[in-house]
């Protein structure tokens, strides 16, 4: 006897709607992986989500959580905001490289420093998105944006910023990751780290942090195909995927 | 076990994704448009027969736009 | 703990004690002068009431951090002066757009620019105007003593739950570092459910919340918009504003905060020698009381409006009695300390006409 079972179940917290965006945007991956670990922990109706600016601006559409929107760059603050006027709550927020690094540097540096009890997803993919292309704190050098058309270079624009190794030394974090979603072994390493962090938020151990390297097909101009390459091809050498902090590792050794 | 693979085609943007990780690389891109005019991923019902049910597909599409089945014995009662 | 029957306090502590009275369990601040001791108060007190307080990285952080927890309807408080308040405006506007609670203190000091760290009204147009972008207006209470100070905080949460709205008390540098005897008061039966209804908790067995100032649909923003106004329109029942000897008085002072209280001693003096002068001293600035100063014009009343400033209020003086008659206008100049003798000869000047 046979009988048919579904393999993909997507989470329930992942509202069933058409997204807005576009065709090979891994906004839509990451978003699952959060789903998915925040489901995996049991912690979906405990959690409140963070959104910030940018393309992910409509996150709150996407996952079926309490939310709240902030101003750009701000979300580690309203965050911070969020958890210490709710302690027992699931605190995330899920930001680009503009929002993240550009604007919101002194917000994330000082979120993560305190070692607020919060998840951060850093979705960088090198470009502003939602503004029509210009260029990120992590643009690559040499890479053509909006507002670098020769291509950035170090004289003018100096080099692009590393914010997992700077949150890594940061002694309030407890756990700080670079992942990729451009293939299914990056795929299940990042939904291990996505995981992984929310985990640690649930024992209290300080601030956790993924950054995951994503695709913007439309501004870098290119096809969804040639973007997810890039990612391996250009991203990954500059942006190391890896673990370069986890404060409870050691001691599970 | 046979396996089969749904794709929600109007919600496919035809980004080709899930050409790239499919194993047995039996997706393709169809002819059709849906109503937002993106050219639909497909398996062709003669090639739906290789397909492993690994899901690498639903896994790396980023708009949960495909769903796939596997068949498996049903648990019996002890023999 | 008992509470004293009066205290001999500082205004900025005044602010401090009168929020955790009216229940504030966040305090987001960073350090600026004049208004330092309220965090430095709360750093200590609000931890003991077993709340939450955070020395944010900037203003800008901290007025971000007021959003977020008045956005899970939690009684929470940001302060700061004159430049810390420029910095706020954006989280300012994302709040009132959001309709959340959040209670905001300007202890104001001289400007433009980084100014002095004397008092001024000069804030006066960032306050009741809007400092930051869009149509929408802030609840403004203007204490004019250290009591007063204590007692509108204390109204300030409860007005911004009242009306989902931020509010903010709008001090200077002579309210927060005078002291003065205060009789501390705490407020009965605050309400435990306040806010839960529509904040922030994470969504068991319900759908989920959304607090959001974007409305991009068609005609979405329009109708946020029309229903600002019309909360706007019914916070004018808040409008508070004290009348000094304005009965038989030939001429009316409008003043407010620090000024207002001052004026009142030229006033006395003048009263003396028979003048016949009085004061209105808006407590609110928005809603301002247009009202009772039309009503005095119709009387036949002269006006004069006395402030910290190079003219801001006075707008707003001559706006509401237009129709009517107009308002003459003295300015203290900001990074001058005023005194009552200041104001004699404006006084003076404007009564004989």
């Amino acid at each position: 006897m046979t009988q048919e079972i579904r393999v993909t179940n997507y989470p329930e917290v992942l509202t069933d709607r058409a997204s807005h965006y576009c065709p090979g945007c891994h906004h839509g991956t990451a978003h699952r992986l959060v789903a998915e670990a925040i489901t995996d922990l049991g912690l979906v109706d405990k959690t409140i989500l963070v959104g910030s600016i940018g393309c992910s601006v409509f996150i709150y559409n996407y996952l079926t959580l309490d939310a709240i929107e902030s101003p750009h760059g701000r979300a580690p603050a309203v965050a911070t905001g969020v958890k210490r006027a709710r302690p027992d709550k699931i605190v995330f927020t899920y930001q680009g490289d503009g929002d993240l690094a550009s604007i919101g540097m002194a917000e994330i540096m000082h979120c993560a420093n305190r070692g607020e009890n919060i998840t951060t997803i850093f979705v960088n993919n090198t470009v502003y998105g939602m503004t029509g292309g210009q260029m990120a704190p992590t643009t690559l050098v040499g890479q053509k944006t909006t507002t670098c058309p020769g291509g950035r270079c170090r004289e003018n624009e100096g080099m692009p910023i590393r914010m997992t190794e700077i949150i890594a030394s940061l002694g309030g974090v407890a756990f700080a990751e670079r992942v990729a979603v451009n293939n299914i072994k990056n795929i299940k390493k990042a939904r291990k780290a996505v995981t992984k962090a929310f985990e640690y938020q649930t024992r209290e151990v300080g601030f956790s942090f993924v950054e995951v390297l994503a695709t913007c097909p439309t501004n870098w101009r290119m096809t969804p195909l040639q973007a997810n390459k890039r990612i391996e091809t250009e991203m990954i050498p500059y942006f190391p995927l890896g673990n370069f902090k986890d404060v409870l590792a050691k001691e599970e050794k | 076990m046979p396996s089969r693979v749904e794709f929600r085609e109007d919600r496919c943007k035809g980004c080709l994704l899930c050409t790239e990780v499919c194993p047995t690389g039996i997706i393709q891109q169809s002819s059709r448009f849906n109503q937002k005019g993106y050219k639909v991923t497909e398996i062709t019902p003669d090639m739906m027969s290789e397909c492993k049910g690994c899901a690498f597909c639903a896994m790396m599409c980023p708009d949960y736009a495909i769903n796939v089945y596997t068949t498996k014995s049903a648990k019996g009662g002890g023999k | 703990m008992s509470t004293p029957k009066r205290i001999f306090v500082k205004g900025n502590e005044a602010i401090s004690r009168g929020a955790l009275a009216a229940g504030m369990k966040c305090f987001f601040g960073y350090p600026i002068t004049p208004q330092n001791d309220i965090p430095e108060f709360l750093s200590q007190a609000l931890p003991d009431a077993g709340g939450q307080f955070v020395q944010a990285e900037s203003e800008v952080a901290a007025a971000n951090m007021l959003l977020g927890a008045a956005g899970c309807g939690i009684r929470a408080m940001t302060s700061s002066s004159s430049p810390g308040m420029s910095l706020k405006q954006e989280a300012i506007s994302y709040m009132a757009g959001s309709e959340l609670p959040g209670v905001l203190v300007n202890v104001s000091r001289g400007g433009p620019g980084l100014g002095d760290i004397g008092p001024s009204q000069g804030d006066y147009f960032q306050s009741v105007k809007g400092g930051g972008h869009g149509d929408y207006k802030l609840l403004v209470l203007a204490p004019g003593t250290v009591q007063e100070a204590y007692d509108l905080t204390i109204k300030a949460f409860d007005l911004a739950f009242k009306y989902r709205n931020p509010v903010l008390v709008l001090a200077d540098a002579i309210i927060g570092q005078m002291k003065e005897p205060v009789v501390p008061w705490v407020p009965e039966n605050l309400d435990p459910d306040e806010g839960q209804d529509w904040g922030l908790q994470g969504a068991t067995n319900r759908a989920p919340r959304l607090l959001k100032s974007l409305f991009l649909d068609d005609g979405a923003l329009a109708g946020q918009n029309q229903k600002l106004q019309a909360k706007y329109q019914a916070m004018q029942a808040e409008v508070d504003q004290e009348l000094f000897l304005t009965e038989d008085a030939e001429l009316i002072v409008v003043a407010f905060g620090s000024i207002g209280r001052i004026v009142k001693s030229t006033i006395r003096k003048l009263r003396a020698q028979d003048h016949k002068v009085g004061l209105v001293r808006p407590i609110t600035l928005f809603p301002f009381p247009s009202e009772v100063l039309l009503n005095l014009a119709k009387e036949g009343k002269r006006f004069l409006t006395i402030e910290h400033n190079m003219g801001q209020m006075v707008e707003d003086v001559r706006l509401s009695i237009r129709t009517v008659a107009d308002s003459a206008f003295h300015g203290q100049l900001p990074g001058n300390l005023p005194t009552p003798d200041d104001f004699e000869e404006p006084i003076l000047k404007a009564l004989e006409g």
